[in-house]
């Protein structure tokens, strides 16, 4: 498998998030929001605008030039020596990958921590290929050791707790482990140096791709990242189109909006530069360079205007932290490795609306997202297109909501439109709600609207305004 | 000549809260405004255009810009989504080229928000009501990021007479009402609403104030669930609590 086929079901995912998740999802972006917030404050309010304003500005112009900038960077990556290939979907991402393994019979991989290759489910491919996978960003390995996905686009781990990882460690390692921070990381740090060593073969992703010099930019905290893409002797970068950007001056902006908004640091770690594989003797590291050029529906994202700001994204996560969506159920919800408010925009449009119409739908619009987004994305307004795609189609994909909730919503329309039915039909309903009514509440409602009672009663119809004001234009009321 | 505001009362508040509606009209006319009500008036198109169904939101929309459009002067609402979606989304609605794209522009650019044309049109902070009691202030999320409207409401809470204004640790965390997402995802709209209600209780305050009915339906009725003694109000009923009978 390499990207979900099923409908993803955001309702029945949200009613079975593990009670502890929550709390322990608050927590974590509580202190990531808080670290962010300080920085901010301390470069000033004023400039972190305009850095964001001229973030969003180059990442827009380095999107909508994508093919300007991505010849560019394939041409400088060739010059140094390192091989470029294209893939159009997943399915090709994995096959390329799968291929150069093959070539050089590698039976270990080490991987640092990639969104991309979450999308394209890199790691069930090699499995299925019998090649081990080995994730070693701290996070990730954990999430590996329980047998499911990242739960944060940053923080994959963060939901479990220093008790839980122990006892995983134990259980899957054999180890006996300490509940504390450290000795967790002594043990995994012990575990991954072996695996380090002993792959033939080190995947990464990519957070940026400078095309001026080719060079793929990587931004970790661990440098398990700096391991995997040195020690092996092969080294392969999966990089989505999108992480184009056109030179070293537009890094430095993206990089100090990153880390910021990330994790609430000026910098991370560590900030890799990958340019090609050795070009003298006297240079270390893997022989071979590959850059996989992933699109996977993103210039498909491009056609549409209203949608094309969806890859501005530089997976920062500022947004899952802000969302009260995201922290009430957390990252395993969206059915999607990358989750959040960023993975309801971009799932339906990778995935399509068959499988990811829930998506656009699990959002108040509350806007809290576009406030905090770093390249200024207007999430919720991406997110109101996608809501039109599934209810009325577009040119991207025809409509895939039910035709009776549609045939609803037409019905409410012509109500609607004639003042006399929304009158009377407003009266009816204040005579037929007597038997459900007590105290100036209905605590029961029938089928579908006990979708809003199941959870709080809702307030009378009362709709008796009108009538008063035409006694009180009348001069009867004062 | 006296300041002319026509009523958007919205639908919500037509349903639901015609108290608030009515001394929302005695607020304004004690402050000398003269209103008017145009009774053709039903629902602005947010929930359908909220939920997808373009179409039936331009239809509404159409409508509502007929009712209003034949209007002159301000046009008042005390919803701050129904006012984001004719000031923000009608003109991209009928984008330029079509015909009603003027009158989107016309009639956005003079609907307001109550508070927002109580401290800016109006210029009153100051309409002289008592409300002894501890409040605290929940910011709809359209009105703080569609709008802009942050602080007009809690300086009009600021000038009530006896008001204690106390701070709400998630003032401008969604309360999980969300519209069409109340029902499509009651379960987590349910989590975010008991949130809210834990923060209102933690701030101490005998009244929460709001200025949108759809936060108002939820938060009252997630209050009322719990049997708080903690009410739920429209910033118009502070306003004129200690006023609304004379």
């Amino acid at each position: 498998m390499s990207q979900a086929s099923v409908p993803i079901d955001f309702r029945t995912n949200a009613q079975h998030v593990p009670p502890k998740m929550p709390g322990a999802v608050q927590k974590a972006t509580a202190r990531f929001l808080g670290g962010r917030a300080a920085l901010v404050e301390l470069l000033g309010e004023e400039l972190w605008q305009q850095l964001r304003q001229a973030g969003h500005d180059l990442r827009l112009h380095a999107i909508t030039h994508l093919d300007h900038y991505l010849v560019q960077a394939e041409q400088a990556v060739t010059k140094a020596g390192g091989q470029v290939h294209w893939a159009r979907d997943a399915g090709e991402a994995n096959r390329l990958v799968l291929e150069i393994a093959r070539q050089h019979d590698v039976k270990k991989v080490v991987k640092s921590k990639s969104m991309a290759t979450e999308e394209i489910g890199l790691n069930h491919a090699l499995e299925a290929a019998n090649i081990q996978v080995i994730e070693t960003d701290l996070g990730e390995y954990i999430v590996q050791l329980v047998g499911v996905g990242p739960a944060h686009i940053v923080v994959p781990a963060f939901h479990l707790s220093k008790e839980e990882i122990a006892d995983l460690f134990h259980k899957k390692l054999g180890v006996d482990a300490p509940s504390e921070a450290e000795g967790l990381t002594q043990i995994a740090r012990t575990k991954l140096r072996e695996e380090f060593l002993a792959a033939e073969m080190g995947i990464s992703g990519g957070n940026f791709l400078v095309a001026e010099t080719g060079t793929v930019v990587m931004v970790t905290n661990e440098g398990n990242g700096r391991m995997c893409t040195t020690v092996p002797p092969i080294h392969i970068a999966v990089v989505g189109i999108d992480k184009v950007v056109p030179d070293w001056e537009s890094l430095t902006v993206l990089l100090k909006l990153l880390a910021r908004s990330a994790t609430g640091q000026k910098l991370s770690c560590y900030t890799s530069f990958i340019s090609g594989p050795p070009r003298s003797q006297a240079e270390t590291g893997p022989r071979e360079f590959h850059l996989i050029l992933v699109d996977n529906g993103r210039s498909r994202i491009l056609q549409t205007p209203e949608c094309r700001e969806t890859l501005l994204c530089i997976r920062c996560g500022a947004c899952l932290n802000i969302c009260p969506v995201y922290n009430s159920v957390g990252g395993y919800a969206y059915g999607w490795p990358i989750s959040g408010p960023t993975g309801a925009m971009l799932a339906p449009q990778i995935l399509g609306t068959k499988v990811a119409g829930a998506l656009p739908f699990a959002s108040t619009l509350c806007g809290a997202c576009n406030d905090i987004c770093p390249v200024k994305i207007p999430i919720t307004e991406i997110l109101l297109h996608l809501r039109r795609r599934v209810v009325e189609g577009d040119a991207i994909e025809a409509a895939v909501a039910p035709s009776l909730l549609r045939a609803g919503a037409q019905a409410g329309s012509v109500v609607l439109q004639r003042p006399w039915l929304y009158q009377l039909g407003s009266k009816l309903l204040t005579w037929f709600q007597a038997p459900l009514k007590s105290d100036g509440w209905i605590s029961k409602l029938p089928p579908p609207l006990n979708r809003w009672t199941m959870v709080r009663p809702l307030p009378a119809f009362a709709f008796d305004f009108r009538a008063w004001w035409r006694t009180h234009r009348r001069g009867g009321t004062r | 000549m006296a300041i002319r505001a026509q009523l958007f009362i919205t639908c919500l508040a037509d349903q639901f809260f015609p108290g608030v509606l009515q001394r929302m009209v005695g607020l304004l006319e004690r402050l000398g405004v003269q209103v008017a009500f145009p009774e053709e008036q039903t629902c602005c198109g947010q929930p359908f255009f909220n939920s997808g169904y373009q179409t039936q939101a331009r239809d509404l929309a159409r409508k509502w810009l007929e009712v209003f459009g034949r209007t002159d002067g301000f046009i008042v609402s005390p919803s701050g989504s129904c006012v984001d979606m004719v000031r923000h989304h009608y003109p991209r609605l009928f984008p330029p080229g079509t015909p009603e794209h003027h009158l989107a522009e016309d009639t956005a650019a003079r609907t307001f928000e109550f508070t927002q044309f109580l401290v800016h049109e109006l210029k009153a902070t100051d309409v002289g009501a008592r409300f002894p009691h501890k409040v605290t202030y929940h910011a709809s999320c359209h009105l703080l990021r569609g709008l802009g409207v942050r602080e007009e409401p809690k300086a009009l809470l600021r000038k009530v007479q006896g008001l204690e204004l106390v701070p709400l640790s998630t003032e401008e965390t969604c309360c999980g009402f969300g519209g069409v997402f109340s029902v499509i995802y009651p379960e987590v709209s349910q989590a975010m609403m008991e949130a809210k209600v834990k923060s209102i209780e933690a701030a101490g305050a005998e009244v929460v104030v709001a200025c949108d009915a759809g936060c108002l339906m939820n938060i009252a009725g997630g209050l009322r669930k719990v049997n708080s003694p903690i009410k739920a109000m429209h910033l118009i009923d502070v306003l004129t609590a200690d006023r609304g009978t004379r």
